[in-house]
């Protein structure tokens, strides 16, 4: 069933769809349509779903990780300060090995106060133990969704989805709502392999360890990530045969006999490739690829599609500062051991929402099959002068 | 020595995927903790169970004649039950090792 | 033997609880009210500590270890959880040591009563943050020492109403409570298990180290916290507000006192002061007793 929807309700349906059965979320803007399209289905028994009106975001995650642990599918939605509040909540979920899914509205840090895009809030949290998902448009974030609890559920890390505030979250684009008993099919109900049902036994959960076995713990959760980059290919090729429609981790628009290549994520992979087309009748052989995946880092998908390329360039909507754009930091870093190693251009574009145009993208494109990099940051599209 | 409640862990394969309890504390032998020991004059104890109540190491049960037994496996020497005791009948004496 | 309160026991020997330790007492007595049927969630606490390092276990009921100032929310997380798959039997208790219920954790709990989510929520209150070495909390009561307000500059701040916080929020159930009076405890946890709702307790906990007194004074200790009306035990049910116990006289506050350490630097004025501070607290108790009754009627 088609729905013309906004990023927002994407996510709310996407829910509805994986029967998540425990919500808790708190309101921040530009999240607030999901939490309220979610309470509409609930009430209206579309969803059947208990909905904690928590306190505070810390909370939100706090409960999500109480309802996961009792053996419940647990979802909420954010953005922002309210990412950056249950961070130690978010340490807390993939390390009690939780799969939690949340949907993160990429919007950009206060102060100064903003509530546009860009995604540090995301960024930062990349050592949470986290698998994060990038997604390009309100189809892709639906079934995103619902392919997130899939693989959570598999690994026993959570997972996170984001997109663009505004971009995303609050435009409409028309999204094929798969039919529910498909994802039955696809998504079976959650049986979690640990729970504090009282019949089974009286263990307690995340008790004292200190050295003793810390370290092999965390050794679990790598080799999760490990796996989970597997199976993240796996279903999704799953997702393709049952639904029509699948999301490589890493997915070239005219790459394959490209020469120079930019890398880009979230909706800027959109105007990418229009972008790409310019490029191409003025001759130069450009393409684009879309990387899906921040965590686990595709690592071999990326190496393959850069094989033969003569330039790179990474566009990142983000900055760790102090240091560079944290695509162009994977992606240079996982080509380090390489044989053939092109150079990178690491560009950093729309912080805070500025807009990223096709003639900005196109800008970066000739720079990177015209020039070689000189710094590690190349702002683009800033009121420098 | 460890006793009968010890769960042998060798390496990363014997631990589960997070941090989940696989026995109980009845591994931890504090009886070791001892400085002094409650010895119970059963010819005054009225049995009122006090000492068994307020024990904070759950080291008191009663015998065939409901009379209340230390179990020094466990016992910390803590006083509670002498304190405790309504009829004076237990008293705290050095622990000898 | 005569028992006067359940036999089962659901917290094991061996615990590495310090000797004496009313902490460990207070859970025993809980879970011997509420039996197997429950779950504990724990937040950074003497008891994230005392139930045992991995892989071992001293309480027979499953447990959750959650951060700090989360317990609250964690289960509430937990009972709806539960609910979702149509579990509404398992009694989900919160349990969480003063610092982690009036200070850090007040947050959570203030949105968990709001909601009025069906869980039991106990704070045992040893009066400062005992795990992390005895720093002071909003729990801490006025002239008492601890490592953050040392004798010089003893806490000078009233120690925070909870319970009272609990009546403001419109709570169906909270009650105060002390380890010394078992069957109180035991009885009025009873009670919280059959109420649907957010229920309330606050279980006064003795601390032999961070009270600086002998460990065999632990429940001494408690008692006299009772008879000299330091601590005072009453429940509030649906706003109306009853005292379980209240002694012909108090005993003067200095026996209570002068067996604790922490409070050895006090002179006659600082104890004329927690005097006074007694004498106001039970006469607005006993008016809220009378207020209550006379607005609500007994139809608690």
């Amino acid at each position: 069933m088609k729905k013309v929807i906004t990023g927002n309700h994407a996510v709310s349906y996407g829910s509805m769809l994986a029967r998540a059965e425990v919500v808790a979320a708190y309101p921040i803007t530009p999240q607030t349509q999901i939490v309220e399209k979610i309470s509409e289905l609930c009430a209206d028994g579309v969803m059947d779903a208990k909905f904690i009106k928590v306190e505070s975001e810390h909370s939100a995650m706090a409960a999500c990780i109480g309802a996961s642990a009792a053996g419940a599918r647990a979802f909420t939605a954010t953005s922002a300060q309210g990412l950056a509040l249950m961070d130690e909540m978010l340490h807390w979920a993939s390390h009690a090995r939780l799969p939690v899914v949340l949907a993160n509205i990429n919007r950009a840090m206060g102060p100064p106060w903003t509530i546009w895009t860009d995604q540090n809030d995301t960024i930062s949290r990349r050592d949470t133990g986290w698998i994060q998902f990038y997604c390009e448009s309100n189809q892709e974030v639906t079934d995103s969704v619902i392919q997130a609890f899939k693989v959570a559920e598999q690994v026993e890390m959570p997972a996170m989805l984001v997109l663009d505030s505004f971009y995303l979250s609050h435009t409409s684009e028309p999204v094929d709502l798969a039919d529910i008993a498909l994802v039955d099919e696809y998504l079976p109900k959650y049986q979690a392999k640990h729970d504090l049902d009282p019949a089974k036994g009286h263990p307690a959960y995340g008790a004292l360890c200190n050295d003793e076995w810390y370290y092999e713990l965390q050794i679990k959760m790598q080799r999760a990530m490990d796996r989970a980059l597997d199976v993240i290919v796996k279903e999704d090729a799953l997702f393709g045969e049952m639904f029509g429609r699948n999301y490589p981790v890493v997915e070239g628009y005219r790459a394959d006999d490209a020469e120079y290549l930019v890398f880009v994520s979230s909706t800027v992979a959109s105007t990418a490739k229009d972008a790409v087309d310019r490029a191409r009748a003025e001759g130069i052989k450009a393409g684009s690829v879309k990387v899906r995946l921040l965590r686990p880092f595709p690592k071999p998908q990326i190496r393959a599609i850069v094989k033969g390329k003569k330039r790179l360039g990474v566009i990142d909507r983000n900055l760790s500062y102090g240091s560079e754009g944290a695509f162009y930091t994977e992606i240079k870093s996982c080509l380090y051991h390489e044989p053939q190693r092109p150079e990178i251009h690491g560009f950093i574009a729309g912080l805070g929402g500025r807009d990223v145009t096709v003639d900005t993208v196109f800008e970066m494109i000739k720079i990177t099959a015209n020039q070689s990099p000189k710094t590690d940051i190349n702002w683009q599209g800033a009121k420098l002068a | 020595m460890p006793n009968k409640h010890y769960v042998p862990l060798k390496n990363i394969d014997d631990i589960p995927t997070m941090a989940k309890t696989l026995g109980t504390m009845l591994v931890n032998e504090t009886g070791s903790w001892r400085n002094v020991r409650p010895i119970i004059r059963n010819e005054d104890c009225i049995k009122c169970g006090i000492c068994w109540k307020y024990c904070p190491d759950m080291s008191i049960t009663e015998d065939a004649e409901g009379f209340p037994v230390v179990d020094l496996t466990y016992c910390k020497g803590c006083g509670v039950c002498a304190a405790e005791c309504p009829k004076d009948c237990i008293e705290m004496v050095e622990e000898v090792r | 033997m005569k028992y006067s309160i359940p036999t089962e026991e659901f917290v094991t020997s061996g615990t590495v609880a310090c000797q004496g330790c009313g902490a460990v007492l207070a859970m025993r007595y809980a879970l011997k009210a509420l039996g197997g049927d429950t779950v504990l969630t724990i937040p950074a606490c003497c008891w994230s500590v005392i139930d045992g390092p991995f892989p071992y276990s001293s309480t027979l009921v499953p447990l959750f270890h959650t951060a700090f100032e989360t317990a609250a929310a964690a289960a509430s997380g937990i009972r709806n959880g539960f609910s979702i798959r149509g579990n509404d039997h398992t009694t989900v208790m919160a349990w969480a040591g003063d610092g982690g219920t009036v200070d850090i954790g007040i947050q959570a709990l203030s949105g968990a009563v709001e909601r009025d989510e069906d869980i039991i929520y106990v704070c045992y209150d040893n009066e400062a943050y005992m795990n992390t070495g005895i720093q002071r909390s909003g729990s801490t009561p006025w002239g008492a020492w601890t490592t953050t307000t040392p004798v010089r500059h003893f806490k000078k701040e009233e120690k925070k109403d909870m319970v009272e916080i609990m009546v403001a929020h419109g709570i169906r159930y909270t009650a105060t409570a002390c380890v010394s009076h078992a069957e109180d405890f035991v009885k009025k946890m009873q009670k919280a298990k059959q109420i649907r709702g957010t229920k309330y307790l606050q279980v006064f906990a003795s601390c032999p180290p961070g009270w600086k007194m002998k460990s065999d004074d632990s429940i001494k200790a408690l008692r006299l916290g009772v008879q000299t009306g330091i601590v005072a035990l009453y429940e509030v049910e649906n706003g109306v507000y009853k005292i379980n116990y209240r002694p012909k006289e108090f005993k003067p506050v200095e026996e209570y006192l002068k067996l604790q350490g922490r409070f050895r630097h006090l002179k006659p004025e600082d104890v004329e002061h927690i005097t006074r501070w007694r004498d106001r607290r039970w006469k607005l108790l006993e008016a809220k007793v009378a207020m209550t009754r006379e607005l609500y009627g007994t139809d608690a």
